[in-house]
């Protein structure tokens, strides 16, 4: 067996690398936290006491092979998991100190707080400018200007402004892939939320699509809280600034993207993202 | 996995080209303390094809990043082994001087080499030795002992700087191949530095730390 296929096998046989605990900090104001948290697919446990810190105005990057639980882990934070039966949660998720999992929090508010971005673009059957509008009309009550406003802001932040200023008409379906992604994010930042949750928001979307989402990720950290999941090891090292491996449900290591992805301090990191393992 | 193939295949370069460059040193310490003339001159016609040896293995590095993207332990190889192949080449042209000023000595009957500079010489050939046995090895234990050789070389650079004042006032007639001397000693002391770097790229490798510029105890 070559020693590459060894360290394969070492990793499969034995689950996660225990032993020290990862570090789970982060520097400066910390937006969102989450402590021990465990989620169940029924009486299947997914997640393994995840403790995670995610800095304010930062990208944190959520990276990990498939089934690792990365995903889940992020549709706890705005609690859209409840959305399916048979899930149960245990633990806490901080959002500006409080716990977003308690009886008495409004979840329609939670999720205008924190905003989700999905794999697939999935823009409303309607007009660019209604897909944007939708979810203020929801929220607010604007005039007909505000609301123009509003959706032009949104555009404009989403860095799609210029390309769909004068077709705001037309029907958001018709749009390429990236600007259909890129409509996606205005529609969810017209609400102004505090945090995004981008759940791989680039892998259906063509190399030039990719480069404008990452460019704007990088522009709407000033404003907003970015968690993004992705398979993309590349683009993790590209945009975020710090980075969390999963594996089997638990965080293997967390750190500074830049540390993570030149001396990763665990072996099964390393051996991930130098594509030994996944 | 293709990556770690390429990877494996720029480390046998580097480690080529390393020993392309251990033979020019020792060839040109030889010719030092032989007189030969011929054997310097060879060590002058070998470093063409150091350069092109360096320039390949560097093109060949720059397309795996390009086409890798490699991170982590493969990232820091493939940087460890650019920088590495860079001073090696720098080690052959200093090489080259050397042999330079071995040539320019054998054209007349000159004075006496001083003592210091064999001894150094053999401390500068253990020094590139260790640091590549480390590069080998992925030792940085080993790599950290180069970096206390050094003292000990610029120590002796040192003492054949100083000593060309005695012979400025005790026989000038042998300033001139002192001169010489001092040049080669110059250049023993650019190798140990360039040891150095070497072995401060291998522990980068090894363990990710950056130590250049720091006191190693």
């Amino acid at each position: 067996m070559s020693q590459d296929n060894l360290r394969i096998k070492t990793f499969v046989d034995h689950g996660p690398e225990h032993g020290d605990e990862p570090s789970h900090k982060t520097e400066g104001t910390v937006k969102m936290s989450t402590r021990n948290l465990s989620f169940y697919y029924g009486k299947n446990q997914v997640l393994f006491d995840n403790n995670l810190d995610v800095a304010a105005n930062r990208v944190t990057a959520i990276i990990g092979p498939s089934g690792c639980g990365k995903s889940t882990h992020i549709r706890v934070y705005n609690r859209i998991f409840e959305l399916y039966r048979e899930q149960k949660v245990t633990g806490e998720v901080l959002l500006d100190g409080e716990n977003v999992l308690g009886d008495d929090v409004d979840v329609l508010r939670l999720r205008k707080r924190i905003g989700m971005i999905f794999q697939k673009p999935s823009p409303f059957p309607m007009s660019i400018f209604d897909n944007v509008a939708y979810g203020v009309r929801l929220q607010y009550r604007l005039s007909g200007s505000e609301m123009t406003e509003r959706v032009m802001r949104a555009l404009k932040r989403a860095a799609l402004w210029d390309e769909v200023k004068d077709k705001l008409k037309s029907p958001g379906t018709a749009l390429s892939g990236g600007q259909q992604q890129r409509l996606c994010i205005a529609r969810s930042i017209a609400l102004e939320p505090e945090v995004l949750l981008m759940d791989e928001p680039c892998s259906a979307i063509d190399p030039v699509g990719t480069a404008k989402i990452e460019e704007l990720i990088e522009s709407l950290k000033k404003r907003f809280t970015i968690v993004l999941v992705t398979h993309n090891m590349q683009q993790a090292a590209r945009v975020s600034d710090y980075t969390a491996f999963f594996y089997q449900g638990h965080i293997v290591e967390f750190g500074r993207t830049n540390q993570i992805f030149t001396n990763p301090a665990k072996k099964q990191t390393e051996d991930y993202i130098t594509g030994r393992f996944g | 996995m293709r990556l770690t193939k390429e990877v494996d295949r720029l480390r046998k370069g580097v480690l080529d080209i390393a020993a392309l460059v251990e033979g020019t040193v020792r060839k040109a310490v030889v010719a030092l303390e032989q007189n030969d003339a011929q054997m310097a001159q060879e060590v002058i016609d070998g470093d063409r094809a150091v350069d092109q040896a360096e320039v390949d293995l560097e093109e060949e590095c720059l397309k795996v990043l390009a086409l890798h993207q490699p991170v982590a332990i493969d990232l820091r190889y493939i940087i460890a082994i650019l920088k590495i192949n860079n001073d090696l080449e720098r080690v052959g042209d200093m090489s080259a001087n050397i042999a330079q000023r071995v040539k320019s000595l054998a054209k007349h009957n000159h004075a006496a080499v001083p003592e210091d500079l064999s001894p150094m010489a053999q401390k500068v050939r253990a020094m590139l030795r260790c640091s590549l046995d480390a590069l080998v090895e992925f030792d940085a234990d080993l790599a950290r002992q180069v970096l206390t050789m050094d003292d000990e070389v610029d120590a002796i650079h040192r003492k054949t700087f100083e000593s060309l004042k005695t012979i400025l006032e005790t026989d000038p007639a042998s300033v001139p191949d002192y001169m010489q001397f001092v040049t080669i000693s110059r250049n023993l002391e650019r190798i140990a530095d360039l040891a150095t770097n070497i072995a401060e790229d291998v522990i980068y490798l090894v363990s990710g730390e950056i130590v250049r510029h720091q006191h190693v105890e």
